[in-house]
């Protein structure tokens, strides 16, 4: 039975599109076939953080207007086999993608994989609508901060009204995966902590992403950062959100970076 | 040669049919009891249109020309009488509906009192609206018939519009508007007050004017005069 999952969160830049491509990358590892869809038809990322960049030949607005068919446009990972993607036009807006467009390629790709990560852009207008709207499950990505908080609240009430599911009568199953995390500015009272964050928006916790340089590295090098140091603490994060997605129950922890024995044993150099 | 003519002729037929006529029993004064007859048919005009009327005039004691003037009185409402009953045959002219005897009182069915299509049975509105999620930011509810009950929080960004009081079981970190119809005693009771406006009645109070002492504790507002007045709950 596919899942489809959006992965959105009304702001821009908390992590939409790097959660994606790490989620996709973990439930592949884990056997898996995945494909990655990136909806932020005129400004696609996805392309670039999958390292898949110089070989895009057709795109999803190609798809939906029927100039080329989904297998043609769909590309395989090249380190993990059962890994796709389809991207995004950058030479379009948001205007190019339909409703039933997207019904139909989305119903096309169920029978093909067994998930269907949907990398939503930011905004709640027509691109982010359509990305959710045929969701069965959403990751909701969340900064520690107000502003990200709040704009997650507004995209959970969407999820809860303007799905396929909603209208049904059914509901779009919700995770809220906190990303850039800081434990230590958390405890200084300069974030807002996870149960402040998880009291707003009365959904249940998918992991927390703690901030840090690797998912920069990863970002730049065009591999998700799952695969790129599968050890560091935001991999182990993703990986852990990814077995829960698939059913898994695993005690919540904030992975932190691994100290070495002989920093741990040599950390403070006597004065 | 007569004989098949006087076979052919046949008495008239005679059919029995009852029908269930309403009775009309007018008091004194005659001009007040037509004003209730009035009433009626202003809240449903024609319902006596083709039904049977009979007048029973036992508790009133009106001359002949009282009884015309009345059933002309009826006329003029297009009611017309099948007979009348309870009076003196004496009082009767020709020129009145004939009197009528014998007459049992039966129970009018539901079917036979049916009100006519035009005014269907108002059933009253919910005076509240209950809502058992919690209210997103950037979503509006507004229900200005009466109270709105929250079951979960209401979040930065979102408004509730309430022509009654509002009722919030989790925090308050949005809007609420009580009152908005003009009802001052209209209030807002939550949880857990972190609310960016309170309005009653359309005076209204912002996050900034909030004592902070009240903060994340369970409150209420109420309008007292002019001024709005929050203060803790227990």
């Amino acid at each position: 039975m596919a899942k489809v999952l959006v992965v959105t969160s009304g702001k821009g830049g908390v992590g939409k599109t790097t959660s994606t491509a790490a989620l996709g990358a973990a439930l592949a590892q884990s056997g898996q076939k995945v494909v990655v869809v990136d909806f932020d038809v005129g400004l696609r990322n996805l392309d670039l953080v999958m390292g898949a960049e110089r070989r895009v030949v057709f795109d999803l607005i190609n798809v939906v207007q029927g100039v080329a068919k989904l297998s043609q446009a769909l590309i395989r990972d090249k380190r993990l086999e059962n890994l796709w993607l389809l991207p995004a036009s950058q030479t379009r807006d948001k205007d190019a993608l339909t409703d039933q467009g997207v019904g139909v390629i989305i119903a096309d790709l169920r029978a093909r994989f067994d998930w269907v990560l949907c990398d939503s852009p930011a905004g709640i207008e027509r691109g982010a609508t359509l990305a959710m709207r045929y969701a069965d499950e959403a990751v909701i990505v969340t900064n520690p901060e107000v502003s990200s908080v709040r704009d997650s609240d507004r995209i959970i009430g969407m999820l809860d009204s303007k799905t396929v599911k909603a209208e049904q009568g059914e509901r779009v199953v919700k995770h809220i995966l906190i990303t850039r995390y800081d434990q230590a500015r958390a405890a200084r009272g300069e974030m807002l902590n996870i149960d402040d964050i998880l009291e707003i928006l009365a959904t249940p916790l998918l992991g927390i992403v703690p901030e840090s340089q690797d998912v920069l590295r990863a970002s730049n090098v065009g591999c998700p950062v799952t695969l790129n140091n599968a050890a560091s603490a935001p991999a182990r994060a993703y990986h852990e959100a990814a077995r829960r997605l698939m059913g898994e129950t695993i005690p919540m922890t904030i992975p932190s970076e691994r100290v070495g024995l002989m920093n741990r044993l040599l950390g403070r150099r006597a004065a | 040669m007569d004989q098949p003519a006087e076979a052919t002729r046949q008495l008239v037929r005679l059919r029995g049919r009852s029908y269930v006529a309403y009775v009309f029993c007018p008091a004194v004064p005659i001009a007040g009891w037509l004003d209730d007859i009035d009433r009626t048919l202003n809240g449903s005009p024609g319902f006596f249109v083709g039904r049977p009327v009979v007048l029973d005039l036992a508790a009133v004691d009106l001359s002949p020309q009282a009884i015309a003037h009345l059933v002309a009185n009826l006329e003029q409402r297009q009611i017309r009488v099948l007979g009348i009953e309870g009076v003196d045959a004496a009082r009767l002219t020709t020129s009145l509906p004939p009197l009528l005897t014998g007459g049992r009182d039966c129970v009018l069915k539901p079917s036979e009192l049916e009100k006519p299509p035009e005014k269907p049975e108002v059933r009253p509105q919910p005076a509240s609206l209950l809502l058992e999620n919690p209210v997103r930011s950037g979503q509006s509810i507004i229900f200005t018939e009466g109270d709105v009950t929250v079951l979960g929080s209401v979040g930065s960004g979102a408004e509730i519009v309430a022509g009654g009081s509002i009722h919030i079981y989790g925090t308050l970190r949005g809007r609420a508007m009580a009152g908005v119809n003009g009802n001052s005693s209209a209030r807002i009771y939550c949880q857990k007050i972190e609310a960016e406006l309170l309005a009653i009645d359309g005076y209204y109070q912002t996050a900034d004017e909030l004592d902070a002492g009240l903060r994340s504790r369970p409150a209420q507002a109420w309008l007292e005069g002019k001024t709005m007045r929050i203060t803790p709950l227990n």
